[in-house]
């Protein structure tokens, strides 16, 4: 049975720049540390006990809850919020020993438009990467190629390499393959709502495909009337925690409100 | 909203695979690190296609536009075994017709060869920040990449030592065959190196140019431009040197030499122990390396 389980789930990571970067510096500062007391901050933010100046963020704090299939769940919150790092985590590109995470089913998610793509390489050969990567058939690879030249609209930018697209055009590749997947388990970032409006049209067909085989749909956006549309639970992040969580209009109400 | 879709595109689509085939099936939080940096493995080998794919079109990229593609590094690498043997024949004392041969050799199998594979494995994880951070591949088919990469240059090289070979009539033999293996440890310890300089440049930037520096010293103190045997009786001192025995493990059999018992020795055991550290270390960093890149 597809679902994802999440109990007291946290994840924090370091920020590492400056002379946490170094290994000289950080041997230095791991021999000093011996003698004197790291140093701590409270809040959100403490410094690493290793480097100085290595910030430990703390992304996630004590998730608990369970999506079950035929779910279709909205994740909303400021900027900062945890959103995309949750996300991470239920792809499992971020995993954490603090907490426990149960996931059942295949999962694909939609994070960077370019998600994987090279810049360097033509359209054509990402294509041919992507295939590869999902382990398509090799006799599957003309229909896949057809249907992404169609609906990318490339023209003859298809065989050019990829930072030559207009932002358009590179979003309509990535997003062109993102969907092909069948996945049960879905993961969006918001970057799907970005482009015009012919291409907001195109793409909500695309997706609708794609978001009526998965199971369990997870999706951050800021547009209100998107999560309206598409979720039927939201979950409101802030600060790493789950500030509310409950039907996506009893939510979406509480924080119109709390923006207001 | 869904019934609207457009009947034309479905045929299509249905040819499409249904479900994901993700590489790794999903059970991270079930097991220990050791289990699943073995997954990780495992995911790794099952896309080995994909990562021949990418360390060839990184070749591809890098030569896109030149007209002789690759063959510029042989070009190069030719130029300057010329130039270095008619010099280093005069400084040695030695003849072209043996020094040569073994200087084309030499230079092509730790340039494009061991040190190379060092250096690039250091960058292996840090070139493929976008992908590994966008999506869950197995992080060891970058190890893959950087293998096939390097295997893919040193076959374009290798032309260079058969030139010369040829030019001076020199034939190992069948002999030569025993390199094959050899190469093959390369290739293993190439991919331990990503495990273990990979993780470890990912966290530390100073890394690089460490280990840049370091394989310098090596270079030299390596019996590469000059011949172990210029060392008259001290020559035994030379297997305290690790990259002295692997080097010779691949050397000596296409110079039509069979490599003694000790070179191999100290040749597995090193491979062996490299490997060992680095699998301790890509097990212990594995699932922060994504933080750190």
């Amino acid at each position: 049975m597809t679902h994802i389980r999440l109990e007291n789930l946290s994840l924090s990571f370091p920020v590492l720049h400056g002379a946490s970067r170094s290994l000289k510096k950080t041997l230095l500062a791991r021999a000093k540390a011996t003698v004197t007391k790291p140093a701590s901050v409270g809040g959100r933010m403490r410094l690493g006990a290793v480097a100085s100046d290595a910030v430990l963020v703390q992304a996630l704090s004590g998730l608990t809850f369970q999506i079950n299939g035929g779910e279709r769940i909205g994740l909303i919150g400021h900027n900062g919020a945890g959103k995309t790092t949750l996300l991470r985590v239920l792809a499992g590109i971020y995993e954490t020993d603090d907490g426990y995470l149960d996931i059942e089913g295949d999962s694909h998610a939609l994070i960077d438009p370019q998600s994987g793509m090279n810049p360097e390489l033509s359209g054509r050969e990402n294509l041919n990467l992507f295939a590869c990567r999902i382990g398509l058939p090799k006799g599957q690879l003309p229909a896949l190629e057809a249907d992404v030249e169609a609906f990318a609209e490339l023209g003859p930018f298809f065989d050019l390499p990829v930072r030559l697209y207009s932002s358009g055009m590179s979003i309509r590749l990535g997003f062109a393959l993102a969907t092909v997947p069948r996945p049960r388990i879905l993961l969006m970032d918001e970057w799907f709502m970005a482009g015009d409006q012919r291409f907001q049209e195109k793409a909500k067909e695309r997706m609708a495909g794609m978001v009526d085989a998965a199971e369990i749909l997870v999706v951050t956006s800021h547009s209100l009337p998107v999560l309206k549309q598409w979720c039927t639970r939201i979950l409101w992040m802030e600060e790493g925690q789950i500030r509310m969580d409950g039907p996506t209009d009893t939510v979406l109400e509480a924080y119109e409100a709390s923006l207001a | 909203m869904n019934s609207s879709a457009p009947a034309p595109k479905e045929p299509e689509m249905q040819r499409l695979p249904k479900h994901d085939l993700s590489p790794l099936k999903f059970d991270q939080r079930r097991g220990s690190p050791a289990a699943r940096a073995w997954d990780d493995f495992r995911g790794a080998s099952k896309l080995w296609r994909l990562g021949v794919m990418l360390g060839w079109l990184d070749i591809k990229l890098r030569y896109r536009g030149s007209a002789l593609g690759p063959f510029w590094l042989t070009i190069t690498s030719a130029i300057m075994v010329a130039s270095m043997g008619v010099l280093y024949s005069r400084l040695f004392h030695q003849d072209m017709k043996v020094y040569l041969p073994f200087l084309a050799l030499s230079l092509t199998l730790w340039q494009t060869g061991l040190s190379s594979l060092l250096q690039e494995s250091c960058t292996s994880f840090l070139d493929a920040e976008s992908i590994i951070r966008s999506s869950r591949l197995p992080l060891l088919l970058q190890a893959i990449r950087v293998v096939v990469r390097n295997a893919i240059v040193f076959a374009h090289n290798i032309i260079v030592p058969v030139g010369v070979f040829a030019i001076y009539h020199v034939w190992p033999g069948s002999t030569a065959l025993l390199a094959l293996p050899s190469l093959l440890l390369w290739g293993l310890d190439g991919f331990a190196a990503c495990m273990l300089l990979g993780s470890l440049c990912a966290r530390f930037r100073d890394v690089p140019p460490i280990i840049g520096a370091l394989l310098q010293i090596v270079f030299y103190v390596t019996p590469v431009i000059w011949q172990p045997q210029q060392l008259a009786g001290k020559a035994r001192y030379l297997l305290y040197n690790p990259f002295y025995a692997l080097l010779e493990v691949v050397r000596a059999p296409l110079l039509g030499h069979i490599p003694s018992i000790g070179v191999w020795l100290v040749a597995l055991l090193t491979s062996a122990v490299f490997w060992v550290i680095a699998i301790w270390a890509f097990v212990r960093v594995r699932s922060r390396l994504v933080f750190w890149i």
